[in-house]
């Protein structure tokens, strides 16, 4: 460890006030070896959490995360990302106890406590592993560093004759010689920062990391004793059932509480626009809220599911190319043929098992949130607005998380249990129904991708003319080998203008992505099909990337797929995408009922080259994840909405992937070590929509321009033009 | 109205004054402190809320709970004896089949009533019997194998 890599006390000029706290925070945290650490720039992170907290500090702002070894030789990693099923919570014990050499087993992990982790933006976009995982590694080697030193110190023996293995040092040559972590880490104090990057070990070095673990918390789920927001009990707590209003924009005209207010212990509250019924039963609450009877004036009701596209259209702001190359006129000169195609994505909700859950303890000046949420220092900043105290007054405690996949990074639900917490005196708990969830859940955009496209005699793509509106940027670059290309983005997946949406858009998983690859790649079998090449085939000539190309071989050969223009009969379908890193190949095999219209998906192979897989079986469990989730927007998932009003009010409408629904999955990690993990929660959900429309296309000859592809679009496309 | 309603949960007997009309999911949750029984959806549609009557798998979220007088309720909280899990319970961990966990309370209970009717369940079984049981991180792949291993593992008979 050289000693420029590291540092200490680094912000300490910030100002007196700060370096004092920092010594608290320390203090705090009992005896040991500390290592903090810091992902990204410094400084911004530090101006981010002073802007955040509205310049009082409440611990030390310029690191992400720290690792203590205790004097009891257990390893603890405390971070702000929090864990929603996607098994950070095993993948980063494996990488601290990785670099630290210490048994799995002695680490563990604090996951998005914000009284005891440092402040965190929030755990989405596949950065948990790619990201944040190399800086926990550095801040474990420098913590070996340090246990090596004081080890020397302690045997008397020079470090390049000692070793680190199994939560202790040794001396290489007389193995017997030897001091454990807890016995360096006895009466220390000691406190170091790391700014990456302290050498790492390499891949072939790895004893923990690639190699299959299975999840931590599967124990505590099995046996029901893992608990989520809506899990926690305090004394003298109540249930909150919010009243929601028919449609969103609807304004309130009239309200009659009386019959609600007669039931047993029920409490009506309204404060401005927030009403709801409290109780100390949820379903008691629940059934008196039904007797509020409530006025409203809706508003404006021309938009519905069917003709928000064009209205997308028509509103969508102007673009800005995201890349572009050759000149497109010329391009378009160059092709034998060309194509002109429109895609279209409905709405889609996140539909977590777990609906938005908070539970708010509001005593004097201090707030206690335990709440289901992707973002826990959000969390804090909104209550303590709502409840008008300073944010290092709110403490937010991260119970286990029933899903996010992005609809979690907003907490309206915190808020609501804030204002009522402080209204009522009592602790208050909020859990969404399933209808407030289709309601107030940020959902994945309706968009539209434009696709204007020319192919060579020889199969050339020579020119690439992508616009995509509402979507955003992500995975919308192609990484053909096209001379004349552009791509345009129109309005970002978040927001997007105030008159675009109905209601609010979000984050879903992966967010524009979904959209950008079903439209690409199935732009992509739509040349290969009339220039009757393979579509396999047609990608590698189209293909210079090695990395892509060794992917798609590799999935050709685990799916046995052979040449054959399209379309072929045989219901096969292929889709290329890159994410954030990742690189992936999606082929499936599906069979169409052309009498009713339903696809039933046979079988799906996805391979992915995500660098080095930190916990492969993990990663394997997400792919199929994924993919199975990933039918749900392909085929029976949208929101039906009439002007501002969701229709969809429970799984009975709105259609979930089903156990009958499964294929046979095949998940294919390809080994790539020489490069960096990059995240998995994410990827393999994005070729579905396009592996899926294209193995359609090739069972029926039928291209589906629109997802999902309900068994009703399914057999309109097959009608005869 | 209030009654006084007894069943047995988890093989002790208990005996309570409630509202017999509140459904089951809610008096377990919070007048019993059993929360593993989850709230899904609260029409019946998802399986988050299922526990076991008298060995029938029921969603606790419709069912109201003077309709279990007399009667033997089993949440998850009550599948492991002694500390001990059950087959369903170690096969579930060992094929990785849950993500968030959310929905694993009620997959496990109902593919306990399976295997009661149908020891040895073919895949199709499998399938037909957890299909209104919903998961949405996607784990169905795992939870259809863990059900496999423990129908192989328990020699045709779910111990009670």
């Amino acid at each position: 460890m050289k000693k420029e890599e590291t540092r200490t006390h680094v912000l300490d000029e910030a100002g007196a006030p700060l370096a004092l706290r920092r010594r608290d925070f320390i203090k705090l945290l009992g005896g040991g070896i500390i290592v903090c650490v810091t992902v990204g720039d410094a400084e911004a992170l530090f101006q981010e959490q002073v802007r955040r907290q509205g310049g009082g500090m409440a611990y030390p702002a310029d690191f992400n995360a720290y690792l203590r070894i205790g004097e009891d030789g257990r390893v603890t990693c405390f971070t702000g990302k929090i864990e929603q099923g996607q098994g950070a919570v095993t993948a980063l014990p494996m990488m601290l106890a990785e670099d630290l050499e210490v048994p799995l087993e002695s680490v563990d992990i604090v996951m998005g406590d914000t009284d005891l982790c440092p402040y965190d933006m929030g755990t989405f976009g596949s950065q948990t592993i790619r990201a944040f995982g190399p800086a926990l590694r550095a801040a474990a080697a420098e913590a070996r560093a340090v246990l090596l030193e004081l080890a020397a110190e302690k045997l008397k023996i020079p470090i390049d004759r000692l070793q680190a293995k199994d939560g202790a040092i040794f001396d290489k040559t007389r193995p017997q010689t030897k001091v454990s972590y807890a016995e360096l880490a006895q009466g220390k104090k000691i406190e170091r920062h790391v700014t990456p990057k302290p050498p790492l070990k390499t891949p072939a070095e790895f004893k923990v990391m690639g190699r299959p673990i299975f999840r931590r918390d599967a124990k505590e789920k099995v046996t029901g004793k893992a608990r989520y927001a809506g899990d926690i009990r305090l004394p003298g707590m109540l249930y909150a059932k919010i009243l929601r209003p028919p449609a969103h924009g609807a304004k309130l005209k009239g309200i009659d509480t009386s019959a609600a207010e007669k039931v047993g212990g029920a409490r009506v509250v309204q404060d401005g626009d927030l009403i709801a019924v409290l109780h100390e039963y949820p379903d008691v609450a629940e059934a008196a809220l039904a007797k509020v009877k409530a006025d409203y004036d809706l508003p404006d009701a021309s938009l519905n599911d069917k003709n928000i596209f064009e209205h997308l259209i028509k509103v969508a702001p102007a673009g800005r190319a995201v890349a572009q190359s050759g000149n497109l006129d010329e391009g378009a000169k160059l092709a034998a043929q060309l194509f002109d195609e429109t895609y279209l994505n409905s709405y889609v909700a996140h539909s977590s098992m777990e609906t938005h859950t908070a539970l708010v303890e509001f005593k004097e000046t201090k707030a206690t949130v335990w709440a289901s949420t992707q973002a826990p220092f959000r969390v804090k900043d909104e209550v303590a607005q709502a409840l008008g105290i300073a944010a290092p007054n709110v403490h937010v405690i991260m119970p286990f998380v029933g899903g996010g996949f992005g609809g979690k990074t907003r907490n309206t639900q915190a808020v609501q249990a804030a204002r009522l917490a402080k209204i009522a005196g009592k602790p208050v708990q909020v859990a969404w129904s399933r209808a407030d969830e289709f309601f107030y859940d940020t959902f994945r955009p309706a968009a539209v991708v434009k696709i204007k496209s020319g192919v060579s005699n020889s199969g050339q793509i020579v020119f690439w003319d992508y616009e995509v509106l509402f979507a955003g940027e992500r995975s919308s670059q192609q990484f053909y080998n096209i001379p004349h290309h552009r791509t345009v983005v129109r309005g970002e997946w978040m927001g997007g203008g105030a008159s675009a949406h109905p209601f609010d858009v979000g984050a879903w998983r992966a967010p524009g992505s979904n959209t950008n690859v079903f439209a690409r790649e199935s732009q992509i079998d739509i040349m290969a099909a009339k220039t009757g090449i393979d579509a396999v085939e047609f990608r590698l000539m189209n293909l210079t990337d090695k990395r892509m190309e060794r992917v798609l071989k590799a999935a050709a050969e685990k799916f046995g797929w052979t040449s054959a223009k399209a379309p072929s009969g045989r219901g096969l379908g292929v889709a290329c995408a890159d994410y954030l890193g990742t690189y992936l190949v999606t082929m499936a095999e599906v069979e169409v009922n052309k009498e009713t219209g339903s696809v039933q998906v046979k079988r799906v192979v996805c391979v992915q080259d995500m660098g080095v897989a930190v916990n492969p079986e993990g990663a394997k469990l997400q792919i199929e994840g994924c993919i199975t989730m990933g039918l749900g927007y392909c085929l029976t998932e949208e929101v039906h909405f009439k002007g501002r009003e969701v229709l969809d009010l429970n799984f009975d409408t709105y259609q979930l992937p089903r156990f009958s629904w499964l294929p046979k999955i095949e998940a294919v990690l390809l080994d790539s070590p020489d490069l960096p993990p990059s995240g998995g929660g994410e990827p393999a959900i994005i070729n579905m929509g396009a592996v899926l429309a294209n193995a359609v296309c090739d069972a029926t000859g039928a291209r589906l321009y629109q997802l999902p592809m309900t068994p009703e679009r399914i057999k309109s496309a097959l009608k005869p033009k | 109205m209030k009654e006084t309603i007894q069943f047995k949960l988890n093989g002790k007997s208990v005996q309570m004054s409630v509202d017999g009309e509140r459904m089951l999911l809610w008096v377990l949750r919070t007048d019993l402190s059993q929360t593993g029984t989850k709230f899904g959806c609260g029409e019946g549609f998802c399986g988050a809320c299922t526990v076991l009557v008298n060995n029938e798998a029921v969603r606790s979220c419709q069912l109201p709970v003077k309709n279990v007088k007399g009667k033997s309720v089993m949440t998850i909280e009550g599948l492991a004896k002694n500390g001990v899990l059950h087959s369903l319970q170690e096969a579930f961990i060992d094929h990785d089949a849950m993500q968030c966990g959310y929905c694993t309370s009620g997959m496990i209970l109902t593919a306990y009533s399976l295997l009661l009717k149908k020891p040895h369940p073919t895949r199709q079984d499998i399938i037909q019997g957890m299909e209104d049981n919903l998961c949405r991180c996607g784990s169905h792949t795992r939870i259809v194998q863990a059900i496999q291993t423990a129908a192989g593992t328990i020699k045709g008979a779910v111990t009670k």
